[in-house]
């Protein structure tokens, strides 16, 4: 394959670091309007996404995993923090600007009806984009069915259509091909499957790991869905209400979870065999409101092992204290008993 | 059926069809299910949208709109209540059959308190005064174990988070003691967390008041966790009946197969996920024979038109399907 003349930094640059990205909406009411309460939505979360690789983000609702990916595409202003694209600062007089940096990280959606817009033909839409940065009428529609073809839609029968004919998964294909229409490096998939059927759903999964094949590309995988993250990421990031809790290699994360919410969070998954049910709920009650939620450690409130210090300091992002945990797995928690695996605990 | 010292069964279902006909569409959403239900036991019927498990549970309650034709037969405790005067089926209704839904902004009225609606409900049915209905509203709160349910008789529908407000729809739901209780995808737009809390509580609340249960959901991963029966739903028609074991274990029809194949689950990282080619059918152009042929891999000639045969194998597990005898043992 001949070397993407975009990649800057070379192999060992992270494609996007994040660093101290922080957005908090006001919440305003009462006489005259003013602030009443702050809703911290991403509080301080630093990450970085390697060349070629997929992360994922996994939360419940309200955790901040949607708001992650709008303030990356700089669909919304963050309040402090800094993003790195391939080296290059986004936003900065000397770094990438941020339509530059948009042409090589594209979104996918949840709802696909509505993120296509209806008076628009499927050529149209996946074509707009190319024209609007400059490439000739002809050439945009030929890329459009190429694209089309890519997604596994025969462009003779779509390429005319309108989103009302087309079903869920069929548009969701128009909407990764639509996001592939520039060419870019990185694709930021927001429970971009979350609205499909199961078995579209393991269509446009297949779809998407094929595509990152043979287009390199490097994905954040947004999803809720505890399986489908394991199934398409190399790490994984869990976050609790704005903040990331704990993050590291896929099976990591997934065999040897230690922080006590991604714990409840993998014991609250079904477990698909009638045999062994579950029989005791991991967790009580929903997550807090994400207004004004708990001082120091935000899981304090639900966590069996919380103690008065998890009140007063937020739990910095550090190594596990089991020392011969992997180095590169990271937890956000304070009491060294809560971060003991299930069967350590059984034989302490 | 099976043994006869068993109780009768609260709900049976025979040959239910409903059709939405309009002047240029024949829409054939639900085509001929039966199922009968015990006290205590708990049926899912599962499928992807449109399968029309939904339309099959708003057709038990008349819940259809006027222009949907619905036939066939529905016996609760024994009495036939399709084509039940609106009156008789709205007594019916929250009394001895009461439903749940996925969505319980839409079940709750905003305007009323949480105790209120409760209370309402009680008094309409059993005709008791005020203060007594209000004291079950309690008693029910605490049964689907609401935290300081005194206080939160006096919410309104959006002081509540989403898994409390669930739990404030189930204890409507079973204010007057339901003999069934429909759920309509009742878990789906719950995060996980509080999901798994809803299905133990449902489990729960069953073994204390022994009301049948019939769930409808598309997540295999909630029919394992509450199910004694599954039952799958294709273009209206049930193509695969057995116990939850027996279903999620050695799936018979090449439906089920594919829809637990490609599920995803832990472990199947790093290979491709078995998929079912296409998309399901239009329902108001269902092709003859079995609707699921056009994407089945095993398809035959008899399998494209005529009538499918039921093949039911000496444990009670029934599939829709001509081949079923080709590929397991029956």
């Amino acid at each position: 394959m001949t070397p993407d003349t975009r990649d800057r930094g070379g192999p060992a640059q992270p494609l996007l670091i994040v660093e101290n990205l922080t957005k908090h909406f006001p919440v305003r009411g009462g006489l005259l309007n003013r602030q009443v309460a702050t809703v911290q939505a991403v509080d301080d979360i630093s990450f970085s996404v390697k060349k070629g690789e997929t992360l994922g983000i996994v939360g419940e609702s309200g955790c901040g995993k949607s708001t992650t990916a709008r303030l990356l595409m700089r669909l919304m202003e963050p309040d402090a923090g800094s993003v790195v694209f391939d080296g290059d600062q986004v936003g900065d007089r000397r770094g990438i600007s941020v339509s530059d940096m948009r042409r090589q990280m594209q979104m996918v959606f949840q709802d696909s009806y509505s993120s296509l817009n209806p008076r628009m033909t499927m050529a149209e839409s996946i074509a707009y984009a190319p024209r609007m940065h400059g490439l000739r009428r002809r050439d945009a529609y030929d890329r459009a069915e190429n694209l089309l073809s890519r997604v596994g839609l025969n462009p003779r029968q779509y390429a005319r259509r309108y989103p009302h004919e087309l079903s869920g998964g069929q548009r969701q294909r128009v909407n990764i091909a639509r996001a592939l229409a520039l060419e870019p490096r990185l694709v930021i998939l927001d429970e971009a499957v979350a609205a499909l059927d199961k078995s579209v759903e393991a269509q446009v999964l297949n779809l998407l790991s094929d595509l990152k094949e043979s287009l390199s590309l490097t994905y954040l995988f947004i999803s809720h869905d505890l399986n489908v993250v394991e199934y398409m990421s190399d790490r994984v990031m869990v976050m609790y209400l704005g903040r990331v809790v704990e993050a590291g290699p896929v099976d990591e994360i997934y065999r040897h979870p230690r922080h006590p919410y991604t714990r409840a969070l993998f014991a609250s998954k079904p477990t698909l065999d009638p045999d062994r049910r579950t029989t005791e709920m991991p967790l009580t009650g929903d997550p807090p409101n994400p207004i004004n939620p708990p001082s120091g450690c935000r899981f304090r409130t639900r966590c069996a092992f919380a103690q008065p210090r998890c009140a007063e300091t937020l739990p910095p992002l550090l190594a596990p204290f089991d020392r011969h945990a992997d180095p590169t797995h990271l937890v956000a928690c304070m009491i060294p008993e809560a971060q003991l695996l299930p069967m350590e605990l059984t034989y302490a | 059926m099976p043994d006869g010292n068993v109780l009768p069964p609260v709900l049976q279902v025979e040959h239910l069809t409903v059709r939405f006909k309009r002047r240029n569409t024949d829409v054939a959403a639900v085509n001929g299910v039966d199922f009968s239900l015990r006290a205590g036991e708990t049926l899912t019927i599962l499928g992807e949208s449109g399968s029309g498990k939904s339309v099959s549970l708003k057709a038990l309650m008349g819940l259809l709109p006027s222009y949907a034709g619905v036939s066939g037969k529905v016996w609760l405790n024994g009495q036939e209540i399709l084509g039940l005067p609106a009156a008789a089926l709205a007594k019916l209704r929250g009394g001895a059959v009461s439903m749940i839904f996925q969505e319980p902004m839409a079940a709750l009225d905003p305007v009323y308190m949480i105790g209120q609606q409760i209370a309402e409900t009680i008094v309409q049915h059993e005709g008791c005064d005020n203060r007594t209905a209000m004291k079950r509203a309690l008693g029910l709160l605490e049964q689907v174990k609401i935290p300081s349910a005194e206080r939160r008789l006096k919410n309104f529908p959006h002081e509540m988070s989403g898994g409390m407000r669930q739990r404030a729809m189930i204890a409507l739901a079973l204010a007057c003691k339901p003999s069934v209780l429909l759920a309509d995808e009742p878990t789906t737009a719950l995060d996980v967390t509080v999901q798994i809390q809803i299905l133990l509580l449902l489990r729960q609340l069953q073994a204390e008041l022994g009301m049948a249960i019939v769930f409808v959901t598309h997540d295999v991963g909630a029919a394992a966790e509450i199910s004694d029966r599954i039952a799958v739903m294709y273009a209206g028609r049930f193509v695969e009946t057995g116990t939850a074991r027996q279903v999620m274990r050695h799936a018979m029809h090449p439906y089920t197969q594919g829809l637990l194949s490609s599920t995803v689950h832990g472990g199947m990282r790093g290979r491709a996920l078995e998929t079912i080619p296409g998309s399901p059918p239009n329902l108001a152009e269902l092709p003859p024979g079995c609707a699921f042929g056009p994407r089945c891999r095993y398809a035959v000639d008899a399998c494209r038109h005529g009538d499918i045969p039921v093949i039911t194998t000496a444990t009670g597990a029934m599939a829709r399907c001509v081949r079923v005898r080709d590929m397991v043992e029956v």
